[in-house]
């Protein structure tokens, strides 16, 4: 076991430590509330590990230096908050089709625009989605305390060199912000790195986007002396782009494939107190940091609540929450937004058992006494109580 | 064991570095803390807030309802953060700058934060580390020795000895206090 240390430390300062530990030696952006904190360490730590950092003129640049850095054969990422997040939806969509890994941290803050730049929301959980335009795939991870900012940084970068997509990690202010004690190795010489695979054929019989089995095209660094040709554009095994119909539907049956095909690898989730219980709790990043504590008052009062949080939110965890809706008799979804989040746990349900809201958009998390109360009345609807 | 702390005042007073010391200093006596904070777009000025949690157990809820001690340091912030106290809350409030709390009939302590700070140190800047040696002798929530530890490593090269009078004074401040009642 390697030498760890224990500290008092901020989660979006844990993102910087696992991207460090990663491998990650690449971050543009642009500093913006409440993820700067994430800007602000990739500056200081990256010259330190010999990796570079790149403030960036604008949102989209940083993304678009991002790609270039992972190109060219980086582990990169960058962090924003919504409105960059909004900005970014064009470069996320490059990276999609052309298949760059990269990480994309997005700390949400409330409301479209500016809204409130300091205040916690989890309003963007559709936008990480769907929020660049026409079918793709993505993998968005939640985490919900600060030692998991630290395991699920790693845990992105590692899905996106695996899967060669962009992987976001949606966090929320309330994460972000806080700090709370973690115990991280002191070198991180040891920590086991994923990297994407490479070529193994020579240049010459290279073809950038021919898959085997894994549905993952092997992938070369920009500037090792294999050709090859990046295009938004629906491109076939070339790379180079191609207009038919059989093009366009292998493309894009391929770009899901390697997503879908390994959905049980992929997608994770948390059972708490989940295998007597009645009613479920479904609540994400930081937001579940309540439901925690409503469970154990709820157990106090006799009431066999449990809790079930996605860890990755998309694709979505439908296998779980469907059989979860079979072992319970009723659900509250809690999120910090008028309900995103809900209508996927509602279609994966289907009416199996019934779904209530507690949908809070108030600038505050809820308290756990709150949650209780949201929790009995959703009980008393069901007729469980 | 669980204590629960609101520090309250205006950005700038250095309340959310205080926050954080005293969440270190709960770490290093092996306890679990949970710190977080809230503050306006504002680059400074505004009504500043940090929390802390420190407890044996682990902290999941990460905000303060309902404080065991809240640490007031101007009149807005006795305005706004106050209205969750019960009357087992301790409020200590700055005298310097605090007349009127409404926080519920808790039990309230004024000290001369800000004055003693300038007085021993020569400088109102030093007011967070006197506001946390009193908090720290009122409650016991910490031991003396990780509080004065956490603080040395946190501040500038340099301060140390300043610090070190403040955070001293603050104690001396809070058994004064305690003296008196």
């Amino acid at each position: 076991m390697a030498d760890t240390k224990v500290m008092l430390m901020q989660g979006n300062t844990a993102v910087v430590e696992g991207a460090i530990a990663a491998g990650v030696r690449f971050y543009g952006g642009y500093p913006i509330t409440p993820s700067t904190e994430i800007a602000e360490g990739m500056a200081k730590r990256l010259p330190m590990v010999g990796g570079k950092f790149m403030q960036t003129e604008d949102e989209i640049a940083g993304l678009g230096t991002v790609i270039g850095a992972s190109l060219g054969g980086l582990k990169a990422m960058t962090a924003t908050s919504g409105p960059g997040f909004s900005l970014k939806q064009e470069m996320i969509g490059l990276a999609c089709n052309a298949e760059v890994p990269c990480v994309i941290v997005d700390v949400q803050r409330v409301g479209p625009s500016t809204g409130q730049p300091t205040s916690p929301s989890q309003g963007d959980v559709m936008q990480t989605k769907w929020g660049t335009h026409g079918d793709h795939w993505v993998i968005v991870v939640s985490p919900s305390s600060v030692p998991e900012c630290f395991t699920l940084t790693q845990r992105a970068v590692a899905l996106a060199e695996t899967y060669r997509v962009p992987v976001i990690m949606l966090m929320d202010e309330i994460v972000g912000h806080m700090r709370e004690r973690i115990e991280i190795p002191v070198s991180y010489d040891d920590v086991p790195q994923v990297n994407r695979a490479r070529p193994t054929c020579p240049p010459e019989e290279y073809l950038a986007y021919r898959a085997g089995e894994s549905g993952v095209p092997e992938m070369a660094d920009f500037g090792s002396g294999y050709r090859w040709h990046v295009s938004g554009l629906v491109h076939d095994d070339t790379g180079f782009p191609k207009s038919s119909g059989k093009a366009t539907m292998e493309a894009e049956n391929r770009l899901r494939g390697k997503i879908m095909n390994h959905r049980d690898e992929i997608i994770q989730v948390e059972r708490h107190m989940l295998d007597d219980a009645e009613f479920a709790i479904i609540a994400f990043g930081g937001a579940a940091r309540t439901a925690y504590d409503a469970v154990e008052m709820a157990r106090a009062r006799g009431l066999k609540v449990g809790l079930l949080r996605p860890i990755t939110i998309w694709p979505f965890a439908t296998h779980e929450v469907r059989e979860l809706a079979r072992s319970v008799k009723g659900i509250l979804v809690h999120e910090l937004n008028c309900g995103q989040y809900v209508i996927s746990v509602k279609a994966a349900v289907g009416g199996a058992c019934p779904v209530d809201l507690y949908a809070k958009y108030d600038n505050e998390s809820a308290t756990p006494e709150e949650m209780l109360a949201e929790i009995e009345k959703a009980m008393k609807g069901d007729g469980l109580i | 064991m669980r204590h629960t702390f609101r520090f309250s005042g205006t950005g700038g007073q250095g309340l959310i570095t205080a926050g954080i010391i005293l969440a270190e200093a709960a770490l290093l006596d092996g306890n679990l803390a949970v710190q977080s904070q809230s503050y306006g777009p504002e680059a400074r000025g505004g009504s500043s807030k940090a929390e802390v949690i420190i407890s044996d157990e682990p902290i999941h809820f990460s905000r303060v309802t309902c404080p065991g001690t809240l640490l007031v340091m101007s009149q807005e912030a006795a305005d706004k953060f106050a209205h969750d106290c019960t009357e087992e809350s301790l409020v200590i409030t700055d005298s310097l700058f605090v007349s009127e709390v409404n926080a519920n009939g808790a039990k309230r302590i004024d000290l001369d934060i800000t004055r003693t700070a300038t007085r021993v140190c020569g400088k109102p800047l030093f007011a967070n580390i006197v506001a946390l040696g009193a908090v720290a002798g009122l409650t016991n929530c910490v031991s003396e020795k990780s509080l004065e530890r956490a603080v040395l490593e946190r501040v500038p090269k340099g301060t140390e000895d300043a610090n070190r009078k403040a955070l001293a004074a603050g104690f001396s401040l809070a058994s004064e206090a305690q003296g008196k009642a």
